[in-house]
């Protein structure tokens, strides 16, 4: 069984942590955790991660519900107590990072979309952390806000109330955010959902731009045709990570079985091929 | 002459000392009660406010009991009610809700089992219950004011960080904001809020002047901080109309102020109806 032999190979180098860039003398990792273990009670929510993600890429965590994907983001940025292990974000322990360095974008359902707030004041939220308590806003933070609703192209519904906003538009404000913020590394959880497949493509034209742009984008994301459509990196997650690498070699069907547990799934690529998960990996037209 | 009948029935009721103390003080629980309510309704406290209003009975008891200052009484039970509720919630299995109806309802009874042990102390029972705007004293009203201005210059100060902690926690807890510390903050400015408004509609009635303001208000805006302003024109007209009704009709203060609020708001929910579906 030479074939299966190779997959399971495959698979353990891509579980495998890869080294982290602290000994070439390069910039440090965006993300660096180290054997993370998260305990909700007596229950390992998660175990043992250990991941470097360098900064500048864009990855995507994959996993079934209840894998533990918003608590890993959680753990990550320190507002979960993590039971052993460390994190380091750009270098340095979590806890220690400069406030405006993170942006979360939580899933939909945290958010009361008929919270009296405009589209505007929302995107005035990711100056805070540079404005200091207290003190208010200033014309140039208010300049910064104006001009990353600009880049997202909704200047013009700067006045309105954030829900009166379509899924995208709002998805696009909490962008706008994290670009008023000059948030480092952006944490997205479940950011398509409810989405057609227009504003999906706006929003991964804004995600490329803010990459381009050197920032570190983490995507989780439950829908496995957005992964293959939009990213080149993914973590596949079900309280501990099963894989991690490109895109072709994650959405592999052993390693996507040990992620969902067996369900089958199948996937569309953009040119309509389809890819059935059976036995290894296949592309069928 | 014509005049006077218009303008007797507003000015009359003011040559009256206790009515202009009374019209003074309900409008300063006005004004703090919409500042707070706005965050009331917009975080989901209502029950949780409704518990501490109630919670306050037992410090008030024990305040009478020991010759301190009632008030002060009255705070401190609200806090301590508030602690023991993150406590049982974080011990137990419980739900808030049902960690908060265990907390308000025991405390509620120690207040009444105390105060039912000194009979002379009885009549005053309504008072608590239900406010007696016209017995407020100048040095009531000295109190009150000094608690509405702290309350609302730590909301001013704060106002960014309360929007922020309101609207999107995990952003606030990602950026560095201490959000049990701030939420905390929201609970003890709650309480003060609260004893402020137990003379003037008692301890029962006071969430109606938490959340009918406010509620009115969230109807019709977009803004937070308009929502404040507008809650609080709410807030201070029902104080006014409810007190002159009072006097016109007889009938108890607290509740004519509070009956007023809630039917300004129905008023503005049939009229925005349609607007907002």
């Amino acid at each position: 069984m030479g074939f299966v032999d190779a997959a399971r190979e495959r698979i353990e180098n891509l579980t495998r942590a890869n080294g982290n860039g602290a000994g070439d003398g390069g910039p440090p990792p965006a993300v660096c955790a180290r054997h993370v273990t998260v305990k909700r009670g007596d229950m390992r929510v998660l175990e043992d991660i250990d991941f470097t993600m360098p900064a500048g890429q864009m990855v995507a965590v994959i996993g079934p519900n209840g894998a533990g994907k918003s608590t890993l983001f959680n753990a990550l940025v320190g507002l979960l107590p993590v039971t052993s292990g460390e994190v380091e974000l750009f270098g340095r322990p979590s806890r220690e990072r400069r406030a405006a360095d993170v942006s979360y974008v939580a899933q939909r359902d945290e958010i009361d979309w008929r919270f009296p707030v405009r589209v505007e004041d929302v995107v005035l939220m990711g100056r805070y952390p540079h404005i200091g308590w207290v003190r208010r806003p200033s014309a140039a933070d208010r300049q910064k806000a104006h001009e990353a609703l600009a880049r997202v192209d909704l200047a013009d519904l700067a006045q309105r109330q954030i829900g009166e906003l379509s899924g995208g538009q709002q998805q696009r404000v909490f962008l706008a955010r994290a670009l008023a913020q000059e948030a480092r590394l952006l944490l997205l959880d479940e950011p398509f959902t409810g989405l057609d497949a227009v504003a999906e493509a706006t929003i991964f034209g804004i995600l490329a731009d803010l990459q381009r742009e050197g920032r570190t984008i983490l995507v989780a994301t439950h829908d496995l045709n957005t992964v293959m459509n939009h990213f080149e990196t993914a973590i596949a997650l079900n309280r501990r990570i099963i894989g991690y690498g490109s895109v072709q070699d994650v959405l592999c069907s052993d390693i996507l079985t040990r992620t969902y547990g067996g369900q089958l799934t199948m996937l569309r690529a953009t040119d309509g091929s389809a890819v059935v998960l059976g036995d290894g990996c296949g592309h069928f037209g | 002459m014509a005049v006077d009948i218009l303008v007797n029935p507003l000015v009359e009721p003011l040559t009256y000392p206790f009515m202009q103390r009374g019209l003074l003080a309900a409008i300063i629980v006005g004004v703090v009660c919409a500042v707070i309510g706005s965050y009331v309704v917009l975080r989901g406290l209502a029950f949780m406010g409704d518990a501490l209003a109630h919670a306050v009975l037992p410090g008030i008891a024990v305040a009478f009991l020991v010759g301190r200052n009632i008030l002060v009484g009255a705070f401190l039970a609200a806090i301590i009610t508030a602690l023991g509720i993150g406590l049982v919630q974080r011990q137990g299995r419980l739900r808030e809700d049902s960690a908060v109806g265990i907390m308000f309802v025991g405390a509620f009874a120690l207040g009444i089992l105390l105060i039912s042990s000194m009979r002379s102390y009885s009549v005053d029972l309504t008072h608590i219950l239900f406010g007696d705007v016209l017995a407020v004293s100048l040095q009531d009203l000295a109190m009150m004011s000094a608690l509405g201005v702290s309350i609302l210059v730590i909301v001013l100060l704060l106002y960014k960080e309360f929007l922020l902690v309101s609207f999107d926690p995990i952003m606030a807890a990602t950026t560095g904001l201490p959000v049990t510390w701030l939420n905390n903050g929201l609970l003890i400015l709650l309480s003060l809020t609260i004893v402020t408004g137990l003379q003037v509609v008692g301890n029962i009635l006071v969430v109606a002047m938490l959340i009918a303001p406010a509620a009115t208000a969230y109807q019709l805006t977009d803004e937070l901080w308009h929502m404040m302003l507008l809650s609080v024109v709410f807030g201070v007209v029902s104080a006014i109309v409810g007190l002159y009704l009072s006097f016109w009709l007889g009938v108890a203060s607290g509740a004519a102020i509070v009956l007023t609020a809630v039917i300004m708001f129905f008023v503005v929910l049939l009229l925005t109806r349609k607007r907002r579906t």
